[in-house]
């Protein structure tokens, strides 16, 4: 059987994003291999007929719900191997996420199955599926082949396009599953605590983003200066290491565990740009960095790449496009 | 309790970022060092143990690679580890990220650890994966990207733990043993002294083959890996950016602003 096993996470009655993009990819990669997509859920009372059937309209033929802790990779691991060994899917797909990376590599070991992540496309080769992996910090494309009963494919965030619209109807089998004990070992005690102000950045056409390099919490008030001086629809945005370090808040976090954006500018200041960043702002129409570390990847990706220390820099650009506005 | 941190030889970051003007690629050449994320799990033990809510007895590092891994356990143990482990052999060569995890585990568990603690990823590989690789072995309970770290729970028993999913702040107890992969905000590794660098030679180094932890010889290395990596090319190619080196602020910065007047962004 050349059927797809996917997962897909739940938070507070809402289906992720990503989640939805690896069950359309699921779908049209098993197409290929004349196989179905399916889906497992695991959760409480949220997880109603009504939600899990919405999935057959982005593809899926068979959603798999069982009852389980949510938030947690090692619950969904027994979920996921005992659906693989009553049913037989060859491959198990993830959207990205953290739970995914946890999940896929929690399978792989308890089914000595192969494992690719940050996967940027699935494709069907020869009745099998392949995995495209950017590596070596994206200079180059690996392609995984696998061995055995089982590939596991981890995506990158933002890989698979959400198709809705299929027109499916899910069938719901309900998983009665006996859970590891090590799976229960790990209790939730807070799930997705927000901290900080609740900002808007994502609709924000000018965005400019801090990063490690503004040195302390206080540097963002040069971004804000900045972003005050674009006017209009302009705002700020963060790095994770910063939101981690609680100098901006998390509502205004870019990247894989943030928002994904796709401003006409993205200005980037003190940011080096590792692949958690730039997933979440790779497609903005231009990007300019702002660095002192002229061997940063974020020049890589930027239109403009601007050597130099910040803090010089940004108080002189503040006010060079303040008069620019005012002339 | 005893911790083991698993660390890993990666090239090192200063050799790795460059690019060689002469093919535009990266230049992997050159030295090769302790993988900088590891620095963070290390510290973490360090913490735990100075920390006094739980007694810290032993902390081994723990890695797998060719004959020059070794460096990059001197270097754990200037940086505060006990003693370590080198799980080596010919035949682990090529693993992918699954055998790997397998073969890790295998050499940790006669040490039977209480928490096995990791860096969020490596270097190089990137992968991001091992320590929930090695949790399923280890039958313990696991997280990864932890960026706070308490030692909780009735007889200090268990960790609270913080990290970032995609919604938000998740906090999460874990009872122990457990195994858990920190991010590179949880700490600020500190640097090892000049007597500890000169020290880490001395402290007890124990070299394991495949065979003496009991690791089966098909589940690992190229041929007992179920991921086959190929078909190597370049990614579309993308225009190159305008770089400007800034030497006077207000020229650079009236290029910038033309820049972006050209463009209509301001």
């Amino acid at each position: 059987m050349a059927d797809v096993l996917t997962y897909v996470l739940h938070y507070e009655g809402a289906l992720n994003k990503n989640s939805l993009g690896a069950v359309s990819e699921g779908a049209a990669r098993a197409a290929e291999i004349g196989g179905e997509c399916h889906a497992v859920v695991v959760g409480g009372e949220d997880l109603t007929d009504a939600l899990c059937q919405t999935l057959g309209d982005y593809g899926a033929t068979k959603v798999f719900r069982a009852e389980g802790p949510e938030g947690l990779a090692q619950p969904v691991v027994d979920v996921m191997a005992k659906v693989i060994d009553d049913h037989g899917q060859s491959y198990a797909l993830f959207g990205g996420g953290l739970l995914g990376f946890e999940i896929g590599a929690g399978l792989a070991a308890r089914k000595q199955a192969g494992v690719t992540m940050e996967v940027t496309a699935v494709k069907a080769q020869d009745g099998k599926l392949v995995a495209e992996r950017p590596i070596l910090g994206d200079s180059r494309i690996s392609v995984s082949h696998y061995r055995g009963d089982l590939g596991i494919i981890i995506g990158r965030i933002n890989a698979f396009e959400i198709k809705a619209g299929q027109g499916r109807s899910a069938e719901i089998v309900d998983v009665d599953v006996q859970y590891s004990p090590w799976s229960t070992q790990a209790t939730m005690v807070k799930r997705g605590e927000q901290r900080g102000a609740d900002v808007d950045i994502e609709g924000a056409d000018i965005l400019v983003a801090g990063g490690r390099g503004l040195g302390k919490a206080e540097g963002f008030e040069l971004a804000e200066a900045l972003a005050k001086a674009f006017g209009g629809n302009s705002a700020v945005a963060a790095t994770r290491a910063v939101v981690d370090a609680g100098w901006y808040p998390y509502a205004a976090q870019i990247g894989q565990t943030g928002k994904t954006v796709s401003p006409k500018l993205y200005l980037a200041a003190g940011i080096s740009g590792a692949i958690q960043h730039k997933v979440g702002m790779q497609s903005s129409e231009h990007i300019v960095a702002i660095n002192k570390d002229a061997n940063a990847p974020i020049f890589e990706f930027s239109d403009l790449g601007i050597v130099g220390d910040l803090n010089k820099i940004i108080p002189k650009l503040t006010a060079a496009i303040k008069a620019k506005k005012g002339s | 309790m005893k911790i083991c941190v698993l660390v890993k030889e990666v090239p090192d970051a200063a050799v790795e970022k460059r690019i060689d003007p002469s093919t535009g690629r990266m230049d992997r050449s050159g030295e090769r060092n302790l993988n900088p994320y590891d620095t963070h799990a290390i510290e973490a033990a360090m913490q735990l143990r100075e920390g006094g809510a739980i007694e810290v007895d032993e902390i081994v590092a723990v890695t797998m690679g060719p004959s020059s891994a070794t460096r990059a356990l001197q270097k754990a143990v200037s940086l505060g580890a006990d003693r370590s482990i080198h799980l080596t052999d010919d035949g682990l060569a090529g693993s992918d990220v699954a055998a790997t995890g397998y073969a890790l585990a295998k050499a940790m568990a006669k040490e039977s650890p209480d928490l096995v603690l990791l860096g969020q990823q490596s270097d190089d590989g990137a992968c991001y994966t091992i320590g929930a690789v090695v949790a399923d072995h280890l039958k313990m309970p696991s997280l990864t990207q932890v960026i706070k770290m308490e030692v909780t729970g009735p007889a200090a028993h268990a960790l609270t733990c913080e990290r970032q999913a995609e919604y938000g702040y998740d906090t999460v107890e874990l009872q122990l043993p457990a195994v858990i992969s920190v991010g590179d905000a949880i700490n600020e590794p500190r640097y090892p002294s000049l007597k500890a660098i000169m020290g880490a030679k001395k402290k007890p180094l124990e070299t394991v083959a495949a065979g003496d932890v009991g690791i089966d010889l098909s589940l690992v290395g190229g041929d007992g890996s179920r991921v086959l990596c190929g078909d190597f090319r370049d990614p579309p190619a993308r225009a190159a950016g305008q770089i400007i080196e800034d030497e006077d602020t207000d020229e650079t910065v009236s290029q910038i602003v033309a820049w972006l007047d050209e463009r209509k962004l301001i």
